[in-house]
């Protein structure tokens, strides 16, 4: 029976099996289409795009790698890149150790745990347009909040989003204040520990601060790989955050159109999305745009794929411990 | 794997076929011009603009006139509608019939890439006298002899003085040349004992509220291109000498003295804006500014009068840009939309009406000399200014404001000493402009 089985299945268990493959069909389908519809397909119409001439308006006339040769000569391509990748780099570390130190004091908290759990979410709730403005109005050096507050003590504020040292630091400060959601994931994955690990560890002679580096840390690595890469693609897509501080830093942050100052001060707030909008809508060069946007999202996909490798790498090596 | 690859390009092809038709999609563009409606035609135009509370109230008015030619027609104005909405409007197939746009820099891209339908045959079929517009203005609504838009109002710039602080300072009058201006700032400026600024004779820093190159431009005898169409910049004597000006204010002030106090200063368009509180003594700005004051800062005595040049013979000499309308490409109604643009160019009742609303100077010349306009002594000087034939329209190109934010972040980066070779600094700026243009191929 087995050996007729394997060598010709009965069509009844044929039509059975396909019947079952329709259905998971089925019941995929509707994430298949979404996928196919709003990540397939615009990914695959960017790259086409990026080898073409397009205004938005008329068809695309094909330009081969022209779009991509101009970035060589792009004096602006290059300030952005080198802006995205400064905020890859402090933002992603910031915001990831920012979220885990909050996440583990609270997770120690005895009393008004869930008072201070909320105080802690509610900025990341904030729409990032007022956010950013609440944020540029308290670092204001000319009488603001922070800068009275130094004023006190003799000293003076950073001029924040007119000094292009200091313009990117602010930004910083507040995707960190609006890091509360990434705060509550940690806190979570920290209170998911089981505490058999602790007691276990406490009998063992840890104190607090190798309780925390031996048990929690590696615990809860999983969601701090998300929390990174969650950071890095945060960090590559930053763009509300970006115009709203570098026009407001300009004064014109209540103007429309081009007289919006984009990137301001010395272009330090002009991040690669900004720069990638600004071509696309504001010069009609969507095919630049588009080649933009493939460069991106190469570099995202590759930083992605080396960080997952390494925590991987990390993560076996823990599991395997000494020796493995 | 065979079979994954094969699925693969597949894929790979419909993406590209979907993309092609998508790409191409939008409404034809006429070069003829289409038929006006009939005096029975019922049928509603959907006006598309950036206005928003007060603003859309008195266009809305002033759209509703149109109805005394064409009671048939229904007007639907709807506001807060950006150039990003109409591009996408357009490649949708839900355009409006007429599109008002505040970022005149995109006229060259909305005349090139047909985005604005072409005018000129409804003009010459309506005998249309053009020179009722002054050349400036009719300037930065045309591109490369292709007309596709047509003013909707203008924005005139010039200086603005506050009068208390001239007469304090002993400033006698307003400054007419660029020394006499600069001799004011320094007697206008108050410093505290630390050195930290408490008013600004006059704010130079590029970039902040209306100091651009472009509104700048005028006044330095500024050319952005030559003959043959290559960024003019370098070669420019204007520009130059506006880089050159800049930077002895901003060397007088200090940089970081200047950044320090411009960074505590309000948005361009808020209550908190430096010149309403006494912040700065001289600005540039558009004759708006005017309505801003008397509504937000009854307390500023200012007076306005033509900004100081380098040249004394260009004395007079303004910028003007402003709000332009177009049929956009797809339009429904192109025959009822050219009416209603051609009413709101030229029915003089109906300019004079919303002039007086929005504090904006009038685009044509019988609008200017109506006795229904309201002009006071500050207003004078913008309706003067635009009758003059020293006004400067906004310089035309295809890469949008690509041209004005290099010159920008140029002037900033000279000004405060990072870049020190003003000549090679230009031509560098020059050559990224040229570049810019060439790829656009427009």
């Amino acid at each position: 029976m087995t050996a007729t089985l394997g060598a010709r299945p009965a069509p009844g268990r044929g039509r059975a099996r396909a019947r079952h493959r329709l259905a998971v069909l089925g019941f995929m389908a509707p994430a298949i289409i979404g996928f196919v519809l709003f990540f397939g397909y615009p990914l695959v119409a960017t790259v086409i795009f990026s080898f073409t001439k397009y205004d938005l308006i008329n068809a695309p006339e094909f330009t081969g790698l022209d779009n991509y040769l101009f970035m060589f000569k792009d004096p602006l391509f290059t300030k952005a890149i080198q802006n995205t990748l400064w905020f890859v780099a402090v933002l992603t570390i910031a915001r990831t150790v920012f979220a885990l130190g909050v996440a583990s004091v609270i997770a120690r908290l005895k009393s008004g745990v869930g008072l201070i759990r909320t105080l802690c979410y509610l900025p990341s709730l904030a729409p990032p347009v007022a956010a950013t403005l609440v944020f540029f109005m308290v670092l204001r050096p000319n009488g603001g909040p922070f800068a009275t507050v130094l004023g006190w003590f003799g000293l003076d504020s950073p001029l924040w989003f007119s000094d292009p040292m200091w313009a990117k630091p602010g930004i910083t400060a507040i995707m960190l204040w609006i890091s509360g959601d990434l705060m509550i994931i940690i806190l979570a994955a920290i209170l998911d520990v089981p505490q058999e690990q602790y007691e276990a560890a406490e009998l063992d002679g840890a104190g607090p601060i190798r309780r925390w580096w031996h048990v929690t840390l590696p615990t809860i690595s999983p969601v701090l790989l998300f929390g990174i890469v969650n950071s890095v693609i945060l960090a590559l897509q930053l763009f509300t955050q970006a115009v709203v501080a570098g026009s407001a830093g300009s004064g014109s942050a209540d103007s429309t159109g081009s007289t919006k100052y984009l990137g301001f001060p010395d272009n330090s707030t002009l991040t690669f999305p900004v720069y990638l909008y600004t071509q696309g809508f504001r010069y009609f060069d969507m095919g630049y745009a588009a080649a933009m946007a493939t460069v991106l999202f190469i570099i995202s996909f590759g930083v992605t794929i080396v960080l997952v490798q390494r925590m991987r790498k990390g993560s076996a090596a823990e599991e395997g411990g000494p020796g493995a | 794997m065979r079979k994954h690859t094969r699925a693969a390009l597949l894929c790979v092809a419909a993406a590209l076929t979907l993309t092609a038709c998508a790409a191409g999609k939008g409404g034809g563009a006429s070069s003829e011009a289409a038929a006006a409606p009939g005096k029975d035609d019922k049928l509603t135009l959907t006006v598309w603009s950036n206005y928003s509370d007060r603003e859309l109230e008195e266009v809305t008015k002033a759209l509703k006139t149109f109805n005394k030619k064409f009671p048939n027609i229904e007007i639907k104005h709807e506001g807060s509608q950006d150039d990003d909405k109409i591009t996408a409007g357009i490649r949708s197939g839900n355009t409006p019939d007429v599109a008002l746009s505040f970022t005149t820099d995109n006229i060259g891209q909305f005349c090139s890439s047909g985005a604005f339908q072409k005018l000129q045959p409804y003009i010459d079929r309506d005998k249309v006298d053009l020179n009722q517009i002054s050349p400036a203005v009719r300037e930065y609504t045309e591109y490369k002899g292709n007309r596709c838009a047509m003013p909707m109002l203008t924005d005139v710039y010039a200086m603005y003085y506050n009068t208390g602080m001239m007469a304090e300072a002993g400033v006698a009058a307003p400054p007419k040349t660029l020394d006499e201006l600069f001799e004011a700032a320094k007697k206008l400026t108050k410093k505290a004992p630390n050195g930290d600024i408490e008013r600004a004779g006059y704010l130079p820093t590029m970039g902040f509220y209306a100091n651009r190159p472009t509104i700048l431009g005028p006044s330095f005898g500024a050319e952005w291109t030559t003959p043959d169409g290559k960024s003019a910049l370098a070669t420019s004597p204007g520009f130059t000498e506006m880089m050159t000006f800049q930077k002895k204010l901003v060397d007088f002030y200090g940089f970081d003295a200047l950044e320090r106090f411009r960074a505590g200063l309000g948005q361009e368009y808020s209550a908190d804006h430096a010149f309403h509180q006494g912040k700065i003594a001289i600005m540039m700005d558009g004759e708006y500014r005017t309505a801003f004051l008397k509504a937000q800062a009854p307390q500023i005595k200012f007076g306005t009068a033509p900004f100081p040049t380098w040249k004394p013979a260009d004395y007079g000499t303004a910028f003007t840009t402003g709000t332009i309308m177009g049929i956009p490409k797809g339009a429904k109604n192109p025959g009822a939309a050219w009416e209603l643009i051609k009413h709101l160019s030229f029915d003089t009742d109906t300019i004079v009406d919303l002039s007086n609303a929005i504090k904006n100077v009038p685009s044509t010349k019988a609008a200017m000399e109506s006795p229904k306009l309201e002009v006071d002594a500050q207003f004078k000087t913008f309706i003067d200014l635009a009758k003059s034939d020293k006004l400067k329209g906004n310089p035309v190109t295809p890469i949008g404001d690509a041209h004005i934010k290099a010159v920008t972040d140029f002037a900033v980066s000279y000004t405060s000493g990072k870049e020190p070779d003003l000549a090679a600094g230009l031509k560098k700026v020059d050559q990224n402009i040229d570049d810019q243009l060439a790829k656009s191929g427009k």
